[in-house]
């Protein structure tokens, strides 16, 4: 992907593409998306075949988001993101919206306990709160990086409007119930709290009431009873042999078995009989660890980190408050997600329905991760110097 | 940026990538640190070995003739897993299954608890397998009802029926042989965790008892193993490894089925003989062997019960029944396991001690009717004098005074109760040379040892009892404190650990504290027979492998030799076979066309029966054939059986008439269960040989 491509077309600012895409980043995406669509295949092809069904059916899903995904991210490379600052008010409006229909009965349907989708024609399911990811860290870089009275940092005022902005759309999350999400983005929110410059007690303070309020939560009971099963089961993986506790002893045993070099692509017996369900989306990581074994999951790691080192170095390099405000959002949403996804597979984490950035099958999640490695990229190609 | 921002960019990057290095850390101990017990754990979710039982060798007699063979049964199972977590713990379907069946529901419901789960002392009939197998409650289920069960899964959920070889004890021409065949039942917990290095499947039947134990890592085979990869949903995606199961050896014995049901006949003709004349004849023995190999040729023991009941499925009362003193503890193999004083057939023993002392064997010795030995007067069995006798005679009549002068004399020549260090002993040692002491070391599992009472014995004792003695009015019970036991206690209590005149008498005679196995007693008087050879006896001849190949001949094993001279021997064999001729024997035998020798035997017993009466004295008749020319020894024994002539001679008499070929008082050779004496070559091994008829 050089510039020259684009701006053959016309369609390109060329004097604000300086510096074109990070080919690390471009490098780390593409090829996690590739064993992404390898690792879906080899988790589904055996287990439809035995059961009569296309066993290519998500293999071809699985490219199709990935194109649609790319076509999306190459279309947000092309707005410059300082213009992008006049469309936040629409981007933060749309995903609260889909929030808010998402918990209207009829509209949402409800999987695993959480209203989180939105059916739509065609078997099509969309997932409002992964919009709210990007809307979230778009509205509060607005905000932060807007220096209304001359100010070096955000002032008070600045800190607790883009609390509001992020509250708005985690309330309306934590009515789905999504614990994951919500996990993920308050991480994402005080991370980008703590980097706009904001006085420190906010980030403590944040700190604090993530504690409390995590702790009242499971106390008073808004988290609901399948959360706390497998909050539990995390505690305790005997507690419930025949859901979340099977599913993470599986899960676990799974990738230990890999061994170093592991069991050989699509050779899984572990992955091909099926034993940890939902394995091509949120466990898509026990994949790898069976047939690709150590040297393949420590690769996908690798390659995460690559990620996230190139994410830090545009953030860093970034030019105005607010480049560097969503670099840091977004960076901070693929770590904390990467890390909470890999980290519930391998039982060091609760069990929460989140994916796995790049690797998961599942369209709205796709989407809006290469979403956010267009805005990476957009902030890379912006940069002076 | 300002140096606030910095730094907490920083902090954000630090902790970020720390918890990338977590990630690797984790992944790095369950794939490489932990990962081969991952695999394991992987290996046993995702693989099922399905065991494919091999088929039990065969048990046949010394012609090939089957004594133990496998047939396919209808099983009908009970799975716990399933049953358990019914509302009504399975009580429902078990009652609808055993009305379906014609059986009680005790004994369905029994057979399907493991034995821990029944109070202790009750636990006759229960499962001895795991609850992880489908636990049979008949393997011999009417196919038509059997159907019904799987044709209405619904109604009988848990329960299922399935076709299964069935060990099977055709008991061809009436033979029994429960005793020496034993049988074969599920592995329990302990057979699974043996340490002995066997290594069996949860789904295998093992040897129990007899044979079917002594042989089992011959009989059993190798199981076939297929081992399948499956999925989620127990589907198999993947056949891992299928060996083929390895048929088990057969075991050729050295039992003869025509001998051995005669035998059993004899036995269970001389307990009702017995019975008949007002004796209890609670239990008995017989037993044929080989004098030139110490094989057994026939083993007999009564009471004994139907083989083939533990594969039909015990009913409760038959498991009750097999160890109830009531029914006379039909488990027990009493030719081996049961232990019994054997007072005159013992003589054989004093003979060849009283020679070893320097006795003139050819000598005349006074008989009278009784002999004082301390304060207290020892009669002669019959309490009457016979004046002076021959020493032939003497064996021939059983006189047993002769035997209380001369074990009195050399027991005070021993020093008495103040013992020499160097005392001879002639007893005790011509005893320890027949071995009385020592396990005979027949391939038949829970063999009893007798019991020598010798000078080590009494110390022994004495340390172990001296307590109770010499407190026995604060320990006994107020039941045992009559007069004459207070007197006895209190006699033990001051020289319980010497052997005293008494003791001395008695052992002579085979009373006191001597205890023998009728199969002891067989292997000695087969030794006398063969000029002073003991021979370990056996059952088993060969094992065979399925194509015929022979894996292991079993070959007769010389233990020891006799502490008698040539010339003493001589005048034993010449003694008893006057036992037959003029003594204590000859009107049994009266008309028999076949020279044989033996000594009667009739032992008293103290004690009481449960019902308070006084016990029978124990019938013996110890013998061996021809006489000129020994090749078998027989012995026959009824505890409470009355005297040895009259109730257990007749069954050796007929014994030898089968064995020879005897229909009254001619001989048919060719009639003889061994024309040309035990078979020596291995006969052909199928399920279909039948018994030739002579």
């Amino acid at each position: 992907m050089s510039t020259e491509q684009f701006t053959k077309r016309g369609r390109i600012n060329r004097r604000s593409l300086t510096h074109g895409f990070d080919p690390y980043l471009t490098g780390a995406v593409l090829g996690l998306l590739v064993i992404g669509t390898l690792l879906v295949y080899a988790a589904t092809r055996s287990w439809y075949a035995a059961n009569g069904l296309d066993p290519q059916y998500y293999l071809k899903r699985h490219i199709i988001n990935i194109l649609i995904g790319l076509f999306l991210a190459l279309g947000t490379t092309l707005i410059d993101y300082r213009l992008l600052r006049a469309y936040t008010p629409i981007v933060w409006g749309i995903g609260v919206v889909g929030l808010i229909i998402v918990l209207i009965p009829g509209l949402g349907s409800e999987i695993n306990g959480a209203r989180a989708w939105i059916s739509l024609p065609g078997g099509f399911q969309v997932q409002p709160a992964e919009l709210a990811k990007i809307s979230i860290i778009i509205g509060m870089s607005m905000i932060l990086a807007e220096r209304t009275h001359g100010s070096d940092q955000p002032t008070h005022k600045d800190v607790a409007q883009a609390l509001l902005v992020a509250a708005i759309p985690i309330l309306l999350i934590l009515a789905q119930p999504d614990m994951g999400t919500i996990l993920i983005i308050s991480a994402s929110v005080v991370v980008m709290i703590a980097v706009s410059g904001a006085p420190s007690r906010w980030v403590v303070g944040l700190l604090i009431l993530a504690l409390v309020g995590g702790f009242t939560a499971v106390k008073v009971g808004v988290v609901s009873e399948y959360q706390l099963k497998r909050l539990q089961s995390f505690v305790d993986p005997t507690a419930d042999p025949q859901s979340s506790g099977y599913q993470l002893r599986q899960s676990r045993i799974t990738i230990g078995s890999g061994g170093f070099v592991g069991k050989g692509l699509f050779n899984g017996p572990q992955t091909n009989g099926r034993f940890v369900p939902e394995q091509q989306t949120d466990f898509i990581f026990t994949v790898a660890g069976e047939e690709l074994g150590f040297l393949g999951s420590a690769g996908i790691l690798l390659l995460f980190f690559l990620i996230l080192v190139r994410g830090f170095r545009i953030a860093r390099r970034s030019q105005d408050p607010f480049g560097r405000l969503v670099c840091t959002g977004v960076i901070a949403w693929f770590a904390f997600q990467a890390f909470e996804n890999i980290g519930m597979t391998m039982g060091v984490m609760p069990m929460t329905g989140v994916p796995l950035p790049f690797l998961s099958y599942g369209g709205s999640s796709m989407f809006v991760n290469l979403i956010g490695v267009g805005l990476l990229q957009n902030i890379h190609a912006r940069q002076r110097g | 940026m300002n140096q606030r921002v910095r730094l907490n960019m920083l902090v954000t990057q630090v902790l970020i990538i720390s918890l990338m290095l977590a990630l690797f850390g984790r992944l790095f101990y369950l794939q490489v640190g932990a990962g081969p017990r991952y695999r394991d754990a992987a290996l046993s979710i995702q693989s099922r070995d399905i065991v494919n039982p091999a088929v039990r060798g065969l048990i046949v007699d010394s012609s090939g003739v089957p004594l133990a063979l496998n047939q396919v049964g209808l099983a009908v199972t009970v799975d716990r897993s399933i049953t358990d977590k019914q509302t009504d713990k399975g009580i429902g379907v078990l009652t609808r299954t055993a009305k379906l069946l014609g059986l009680r529901f005790t004994d369905v419901y029994r057979h399907t608890r493991l034995c821990g789960e029944l109070p202790v002392g009750d636990q006759a009939g229960c499962w001895t397998g795991t609850r992880y197998q489908p636990i049979p409650i008949t393997k011999s289920a009417d196919p038509d009802r059997a159907l019904q069960i799987v044709e209405r899964a619904d109604l009988f959920p848990g329960i299922d029926a399935m076709p299964v070889a069935v060990r099977n004890y055709p008991g061809i021409d009436g033979v029994n042989a429960a005793h020496v065949l034993g049988y074969v039942g599920p592995l329990t917990e302990s057979d699974l965790n043996a340490t002995d290095g066997a290594h069996y499947y949860r789904s295998e039947s093992i040897g129990k008892a007899g044979l079917e134990y002594q042989y089992d890592s011959f009989l059993r085979g190798t199981p076939g193993i297929r081992t399948v990869i499956v999925d989620r949903k127990e589907a198999v995606t993947k056949e891992s490894q299928n060996t083929p199961s390895i048929p088990g050896d057969h075991l050729v014995t050295s039992l003869d089925v025509t001998l051995q049901a005669s035998t059993e006949r004899a036995l269970a003709d001389a307990v009702s003989r017995a019975r008949s004349i007002g004796y209890r004849a609670d239990g008995g023995a017989a037993i044929v062997m080989d004098v030139k190999t110490g094989r057994i040729l026939a083993l007999a023991s009564y009471p004994t019960y139907d083989p083939n009941i533990w594969e039909k499925g015990l009913t409760v009362k038959q498991a009750k029944d097999l160890f109830s003193e009531a029914t006379g503890v039909p488990a027990l193999t009493r030719p081996l396991q049961g232990q019994y004083a054997p007072a005159s057939t013992f003589k054989a023993v004093s003979l060849v001690a009283a020679a070893n002392a320097g006795y003139d064997l050819n000598a005349s010795y006074s008989c009278p009717a009784q002999v004082t030995v301390g304060d207290r007067d020892f009669q002669n069995f019959e309490s009457k004098a016979q004046g002076r006798l021959t020493m032939k005679k003497a064996i021939a009549i059983s006189c047993d005074t002769i035997w209380y002068q001369i074990a009195y004399d050399e027991w005070v020549r021993d020093g008495g109760l103040s013992p020499k260090s160097n005392a001879n002993d002639y007893f005790f040692a011509a005893a320890r040379g027949f071995q009385v002491a020592k396990k005979t070391g027949i391939d038949l599992p829970s063999e009893s040892v007798g019991r020598l009472p010798d000078r080590q014995w009494h110390t022994d004792w004495y340390n172990a009892n001296k307590n109770y003695f010499c407190n026995y009015q604060s320990r006994a019970s107020k039941k045992e404190l009559t007069p004459f036991l207070i007197a006895l206690a209190k006699e033990n209590c001051i020289d319980g650990d010497k052997i005293r005149g008494g003791d001395a008498v008695n052992f002579s005679i085979g009373q006191g504290d001597t205890l023998l196995t009728p199969l002891k007693l067989t292997q000695m008087y087969a030794a006398i027979a063969n000029g002073g050879t003991l021979w370990q006896p056996t059952v088993g001849r060969a094992v065979v492998k399925a194509d015929g190949t022979v894996v292991q001949e079993i070959t007769p094993t010389v233990l020891g030799k006799l502490p008698a001279s040539k010339t003493t021997l001589d005048f034993l064999r010449g003694a008893l076979r006057e036992v037959v001729v003029s003594g204590t024997a000859a009107a049994t035998f009266s008309g028999f066309p076949l020279s044989v020798s033996g000594k009667t035997g009739t032992a008293e017993v103290f004690g009481l029966n449960t019902n308070g009466t006084k016990k029978d004295n124990t019938s013996w008749f110890a013998s061996f054939a021809p006489s000129e020319k020994p090749r078998y020894a027989v012995v026959v024994m009824v505890s409470q059986g009355g005297f040895g002539a009259s109730t257990s001679a007749v069954g050796v008499r007929k014994i030898y008439e089968t064995l020879f070929g005897v229909t009254g008082s001619t001989v048919d050779p060719k009639k003889a269960v061994f024309p040309d004496g035990p078979p020596t070559k291995l006969p052909k091994i199928s399920a279909t040989t039948k018994v030739v008829k002579k």
